[in-house]
C-alpha cells in the first residue's frame, strides 16, 4: 500500500495547470510546425506562423497561450493499491484553485449555469474523472478546456444501418458547423460505441492522445486518415480564412455497443490541445 | 499592410474590404457576453453607456489577469456568434466596427451594411501575441465582472483582418470558396 499526502497532489496540480496553459505539447507543436511548411494559402500560412510565434511568446515570457484558459478537466487515475491521506477530491480542487490564483490563470467558471451565472472566482470546481486501475500509481492528466472549440462539439445517437458513411458524414458535418468559431486548426477526437454519456469521454479520451498516433484497428486508422484529407479538402483552413489546414490530428477510440445502437460524439478542440500530466 | 487609428469614420469603414489587412493603433473597449447583455439592459432602460459608441470599436475578448510587470495579460479574441443578439442595438447607436472571430448571423451582417460597420477577424488562440499589441487597460464599467468587465484599451499595430465588410461580404465565404476553386484540379 503506497500513502499519497494530500500536500504532494495540490502542488502537483497547481504547477499542470499552470504549465498546461503556459506549454503547448511538443506533439502540437511539432505538428503546428509541419501544418505551416504544408499549408498553401498565404492567409493560412500568415496565421499558422503567428500561432507558432504565439506558442514560443507564451513560453519564454510565461503566460497564457489562449486567453481562455479553459474549465479544468482532470482525468484522475488511481492505483488501487494507494491510499491518500484526506479527502482526494478537496486535494484536487485546491490545487486547480492555487494553480489559476498563482499562475493568472483566467477564471471562467460559473457558479449556476443557467440563473445567477456568479463567477467562482477561483475556477473551481473543476470537472473530474476517476478510473481504478491496477497497481500502486496515481495518475493525474489536466487538460483545460476552452469553451469556443467545446460549444462546437456534438454526439449523435446513430443507427446501425448508418454505417461507416453515416459516421463520416456527421463528423464532417460537425466540423463545417464549427468552422472559425473553434479556431482552427482543429484537433478532433471522436467517439464512437458504448452509450449516451461515455462515447463523449471516449472522444474526449481520443482528443488528448498524442498527435501521429493510431487505433490499433486498421479499419479505425483508415478512418481517422481518411477524415483528416476530408477535413482538409474542406478549404475552411487555418483562421477560417481559406486553406488546406483544417485539423492538424482526428483520432478515433472505439467501445462495444448495443445491438440497437452506434453512439458517435465529435469532441472539437482549437490547436491550444493543453494536457499535461504526473504520476505521483 | 495598412495602418488605421481609431475612431473610425464612417468613410474609411465604407472603404474597408473583405480580406483586407490591416494595423490597428488607437482606443478599443472590450466587451463580452456578460457585458453585452448590460450595455442593452442599459438601452433598453434609456440609461447613459458607460461609454460613447459613436464611431467605436469593440473588442470581443476576456483576457487573463495581468501579472505585475505586465499591461496585459493574454487576450484574443472570443466567438462572436454570442454577442450576435446585441450587435445590431450597438450598432444603431454608432458602434464602427467589432473585432472577435467566428460567424455571424445574416441580421447582424444586414444591420452592418444599413448602419455602416465593419467586423475584423483577430487570430484566434494568439492571446500571447495579442497582448505586445496593447500599451495600456484600464477597467472603466462593470469591475465585477473580472475578465468580462469593460476595459479602454489603447492599442498599437494590432493586426486584423476585415472578414465582413459593410457591403455584406464574408471572407469566410470567399476565401473558401477559392481556396476549394483553385485545388479542384488536386482533389478531383
Amino acid at each position: 500500500m503506497k500513502e499519497i499526502k494530500q500536500e504532494e497532489i495540490i502542488q502537483a496540480v497547481k504547477e499542470l495547470c499552470i504549465q498546461a496553459n503556459y506549454e503547448l505539447p511538443e506533439d502540437v507543436q511539432q505538428a503546428l510546425h509541419h501544418a505551416c511548411q504544408e499549408e498553401d494559402s498565404m492567409l493560412g500560412k500568415q496565421t499558422l506562423s503567428i500561432l507558432e510565434d504565439n506558442a514560443m511568446i507564451a513560453k519564454t515570457s510565461r503566460m497564457p497561450i489562449c486567453q481562455d484558459t479553459g474549465m479544468a478537466c482532470l482525468f484522475v487515475e488511481i492505483g488501487q493499491d494507494v491510499h491518500i491521506q484526506g479527502s482526494l477530491q478537496e486535494a484536487l480542487q485546491e490545487g486547480v484553485r492555487q494553480g489559476y490564483q498563482e499562475g493568472y490563470l483566467r477564471k471562467s467558471i460559473v457558479d449556476d449555469p443557467v440563473f445567477e451565472r456568479r463567477n467562482t472566482q477561483d475556477n473551481t470546481p473543476a470537472y473530474i474523472h476517476y478510473d481504478i486501475v491496477e497497481g500502486n500509481q496515481l495518475k493525474i492528466i489536466v487538460a483545460p478546456k476552452g469553451f469556443g472549440s467545446e460549444n462546437m462539439s456534438q454526439v449523435k445517437m446513430l443507427k446501425p444501418s448508418d454505417g461507416v458513411e453515416g459516421i463520416k458524414d456527421f463528423v464532417l458535418k460537425v466540423v463545417e458547423e464549427a468552422g472559425p468559431n473553434a479556431c482552427p486548426p482543429m484537433v478532433i477526437g471522436v467517439g464512437i460505441g458504448g452509450t449516451f454519456d461515455y462515447v463523449t469521454y471516449l472522444a474526449k479520451k481520443a482528443m488528448l492522445r498524442k498527435i501521429g498516433t493510431h487505433h490499433l484497428d486498421k479499419r479505425y486508422q483508415q478512418l481517422e486518415e481518411e477524415l483528416l484529407e476530408k477535413i482538409n479538402q474542406t478549404g475552411i483552413g487555418p483562421a477560417g480564412y481559406g486553406g488546406k489546414i483544417t485539423a492538424l490530428s482526428l483520432n478515433i477510440e472505439t467501445y462495444p455497443t448495443h445491438i440497437a445502437g452506434m453512439p458517435v460524439a465529435v469532441s472539437i478542440c482549437c490547436h491550444v490541445a493543453r494536457h499535461k500530466e504526473v504520476i505521483l | 499592410m495598412k495602418h488605421m487609428t481609431t475612431p473610425l469614420t464612417l468613410e474609411q469603414v465604407q472603404e474597408l474590404k473583405a480580406g483586407d489587412q490591416i494595423l490597428l493603433s488607437g482606443v478599443i473597449y472590450t466587451a463580452r457576453d456578460a457585458a453585452h447583455k448590460r450595455l442593452v439592459t442599459l438601452i433598453e432602460r434609456g440609461q447613459d453607456l458607460p461609454f460613447c459608441l459613436q464611431d467605436q470599436i469593440i473588442y470581443y475578448v476576456g483576457p487573463t489577469p495581468a501579472k505585475p510587470h505586465q499591461v496585459f495579460g493574454s487576450g484574443g479574441p472570443t466567438t462572436a456568434g454570442r454577442m450576435d443578439a446585441y450587435a445590431p442595438t450597438l450598432m444603431k447607436l454608432g458602434l464602427r466596427g467589432m473585432i472577435g472571430k467566428g460567424y455571424r448571423q445574416q441580421v447582424v451582417k444586414d444591420a452592418m451594411q444599413t448602419y455602416h460597420c465593419v467586423y475584423f477577424g483577430a487570430i484566434g488562440g494568439a492571446g500571447a501575441y495579442i497582448s505586445r499589441c496593447v500599451e495600456s487597460s484600464e477597467v472603466i464599467a462593470f469591475e465585477d465582472l473580472g475578465p468580462e468587465a469593460i476595459r479602454r484599451l489603447v492599442v498599437k499595430d494590432f493586426p486584423l483582418t476585415v472578414i465582413i465588410d459593410s457591403q455584406g461580404n464574408d471572407l469566410y465565404e470567399m476565401g473558401r470558396k477559392q481556396y476549394i476553386k483553385e485545388h479542384k484540379h488536386v482533389h478531383s
